[in-house]
């Protein structure tokens, strides 16, 4: 799966759709430091034409990340996408019990469907489950809910995928340039978030299948400063290096900055993870040390919506055989390098 | 604590040796000179009590005389603890640890975290605390990397930031001692505030930094020292200064210790506690210059935590929660101890709990040793 980086897995979601352009430049990007949302036009053959108008209520976490700010931007302008639909979409917060409150008031305003990014997957479970029993198909978006009955489908990205990805792109490269035993680190995120935790897992388990090791981990917090520190530490300890993860190009900033306070941006190669715009155009320019960034596409949000109102309407996806949407659909964690950046470009967020 | 005692209100029937006016000019002279005496001999008695502390400010920098013994000791203990410190990281990972470019990247780590903490000394000793220097510093690097600044060139940039950390610190000041809040409420308040305007103008993304020569504020060396070591030597030398060698400074320990004696010796205690704010402002845009030119960027969650850690790197240097007592060599020695904690144990590989719990217990240590050797200076 490692090796197949085409387009189609990539964008499953959409893909399976199986909608026409990807619209890239129908935004306000006259600014450069706005991204443009991940859209798709609705020409799909599965209620491609305008149908029954649904409501959809959206519910996510306070945009204090570059990623969560893109999940927000996408999933309101997919829903522009579509005439038929009518977005409500409530204020993002890290408040648990806000949030909470916020998904009750779109049950009680009887949205046809709900999709939800939970701040704690585990503590907005009970109330999804509640819009469920009251006949509200709720779509999981990315952080899953602790229970099977709190969602008609689940979409969201593949943190173990993601790990192994961007460690068998390494394996590849350190292969390639004939090194036998490399000198790999790996700089996490939130170490107590479980999609750290899986990210590394899957990060050692493609290292230890290419018979590699990890040499030295540290996590920082997802931000450009904690990135810096824990980098400037992370180069003392370990003089020499042949390849570097670093789990978040946000935090990539300050991992960069780092490398290069050190004078060592010549040494080694450096993987990025989620896939920012300025990761993706340093890529192109191949004009510092990252070479490539595993992706963990905010455009799942988009794609969250085009099921939502699949849902709603009632349609299945057009390109599979089945009655109904999926229960599940896990996007793919492309590995973006200098020869195929062009076409991630659009998906990258700022 | 820092609220400025005032005089009776005229319905109330004052005892009549207690003055309600400010003294005299020259009555002011005397009990400054007092108070300078005292601190040099390190008396403790008197209505200059609380001021007794100051010969132990000096500690190992040259003060002179008893009152040098506690504060000493205090010192003694951190460089002890940094002693022991430098010593696991000899014998765990000596290739690494004990090295030149070692020891630079922990001081160019503390730089940051180090500029705050000598503007929180000043803070608590005058009896005060200072919660928002995180969200000051997320502020004064967003607002400094806005498009709009970075068009106008990097001393544009480095001016903005001061300016807004100057500035918040000064409403803080006002709000403290002229709006005659609790500073650890408006403190807060601003802490809140500040990283929502920052956030606000960022939009919530980091702020990437194009200028190269903003960048080079963490990139230049001198003499293999980074500019940023230089920077945090000069601030905490000035501090220094400014604590020991200047009426400012004794005025400092003097609001902190007993605002109502400071008061009646004809300081002006709501200016100065305002004034110290300020000074705390001042050095979060100084930090936030070198925070942004370090990570590249000026984003809202810059500075995330650095009020605790500076407040614990202050209270672990010795200087008093309630005030009037503590130096800035303590205050960068506790940095200094931090720092070091951080640095061995990813040479080491830990995870981040471990980490969290080592560096929770040494904080615990060091106050153990501090209060056992306070208590063997008292009672010897």
């Amino acid at each position: 799966m490692s090796t197949s980086l085409d387009r189609r897995h990539v964008l499953f979601g959409g893909a399976a759709i199986g909608a026409g352009a990807l619209l890239t430049g129908c935004t306000n990007s006259s600014d450069n430091d706005k991204s443009a949302p991940q859209v798709k036009a609705g020409a799909s053959s599965s209620g491609a034409t305008a149908g029954k108008a649904v409501t959809i209520g959206f519910s996510a976490p306070a945009a204090d990340h570059g990623w969560t700010a893109a999940i927000t931007i996408n999933a309101k302008a997919q829903a522009q996408q579509y005439s038929d639909v009518t977005l409500k979409a409530t204020e993002g917060t890290n408040d648990v019990a806000a949030q909470i409150q916020q998904v009750q008031s779109l049950i009680d305003a009887k949205v046809d469907a709900l999709v939800i990014l939970p701040f704690d997957g585990k503590a907005l479970t009970e109330i999804a489950k509640k819009a469920m029993a009251s006949g509200i198909p709720v779509i999981n978006l990315d952080r899953i809910f602790a229970s099977g009955l709190a969602y008609r489908t689940w979409i969201g990205g593949d943190n173990y995928g993601m790990g192994v990805n961007a460690g068998n792109f390494i394996a590849r490269r350190m292969k390639a340039a004939g090194k036998s035993d490399p000198v790999i680190v790996e700089v996490a995120g939130i170490d107590n978030l479980e999609l750290t935790q899986q990210r590394s897992k899957g990060f050692k388990d493609a290292l230890a299948a290419n018979g590699l090791r990890l040499a030295a981990r540290q996590a920082a917090d997802f931000t450009a400063a904690t990135g810096q520190r824990v980098t400037a530490q992370l180069l003392q300890a370990t003089p020499k290096i042949d390849a570097m993860w670093n789990h978040d190009d946000d935090q990539g900033i300050g991992v960069l900055a780092a490398i290069k306070q050190a004078q060592r941006d010549k040494e080694f190669v450096v993987v990025g993870g989620a896939g920012s715009r300025k990761a993706m155009e340093s890529i192109k320019a191949d004009d510092s040390p990252v070479k490539a960034t595993v992706l963990y596409s905010p455009s799942m949000a988009s794609s969250s919506i085009t099921v939502a109102r699949l849902i709603a309407q009632g349609h299945g996806m057009a390109d599979l055989v089945e009655h109904e949407v999926p229960a599940s659909v896990t996007t793919f964690s492309a590995v973006v390098t200098k020869e195929n950046v062009d076409q991630y470009m659009a998906v990258g967020f700022s | 604590m820092s609220d400025t005692p005032h005089a009776p209100a005229p319905g109330l029937s004052a005892p009549a040796d207690i003055p309600t006016a400010v003294p005299e000019a020259d009555e002011h002279r005397r009990v400054e000179e007092l108070a300078a005496h005292a601190a040099k001999e390190g008396v403790r008695t008197g209505p200059f009590a609380s001021l007794g502390g100051i010969g132990g400010l000096g500690g190992r920098g040259g003060g002179s005389g008893g009152g040098r013994g506690a504060g000493a000791l205090r010192h003694l203990a951190l460089v002890i603890a940094l002693g022991i410190l430098c010593g696991i990281g000899a014998v765990t990972k000596g290739s690494s640890f004990a090295t030149t470019s070692n020891m630079v990247l922990i001081l160019s780590l503390a730089a940051v975290i180090g500029v705050v903490t000598v503007g929180m000394t000043f803070v608590i000793i005058g009896g005060g605390i200072d919660l928002s220097v995180g969200a000051l510093i997320a502020l004064a690097s967003v607002w400094s990397t806005t498009t709009g600044s970075q068009a106008q060139g990097p001393a544009v940039m480095i001016f903005t930031s001061v300016l807004v950390g100057t500035l918040c610190g000064l409403l803080n000041g006002l709000l403290i001692a002229y709006g005659r809040l609790v500073a650890f409420i408006v403190t807060l308040a601003t802490m809140v505030a500040t990283r929502g305007l920052a956030e606000q103008l960022s939009d919530r993304k980091s702020q990437i930094v194009t200028a190269d020569t903003f960048l080079s504020i963490a990139e230049t060396r001198w003499l293999g020292m980074p500019l940023l070591v230089y920077i945090f030597a000069a601030v905490v030398v000035l501090g220094w200064l400014v604590l020991n060698r200047t009426t400012f400074g004794r005025r400092t320990f003097a609001v902190g210790g007993n605002p109502e004696a400071a008061r009646l010796a004809g300081i002006n205690v709501r200016l100065h506690t305002c004034l110290l704010y300020v000074v705390s402002g001042f050095c979060c845009g100084i930090a936030a210059v070198m925070l942004t030119a370090q990570a590249n960027t000026g984003a809202s969650t810059h500075g995330m935590l650095y009020e605790l850690n500076a407040i614990a790197a202050v209270v672990v240097g010795g200087t008093l929660l309630t005030g009037g007592f503590g130096s800035v060599l303590g205050s960068i020695l506790g940095v200094l101890v931090f720092t070091t904690i951080t640095d061995l144990f990813i040479l080491n590989n830990l995870t981040t709990p471990i980490q969290e719990i080592a560096q929770g217990a040494i904080i615990i240590a060091v106050l153990l040793i501090q209060r056992w050797g306070r208590g063997r200076s008292v009672t010897t």
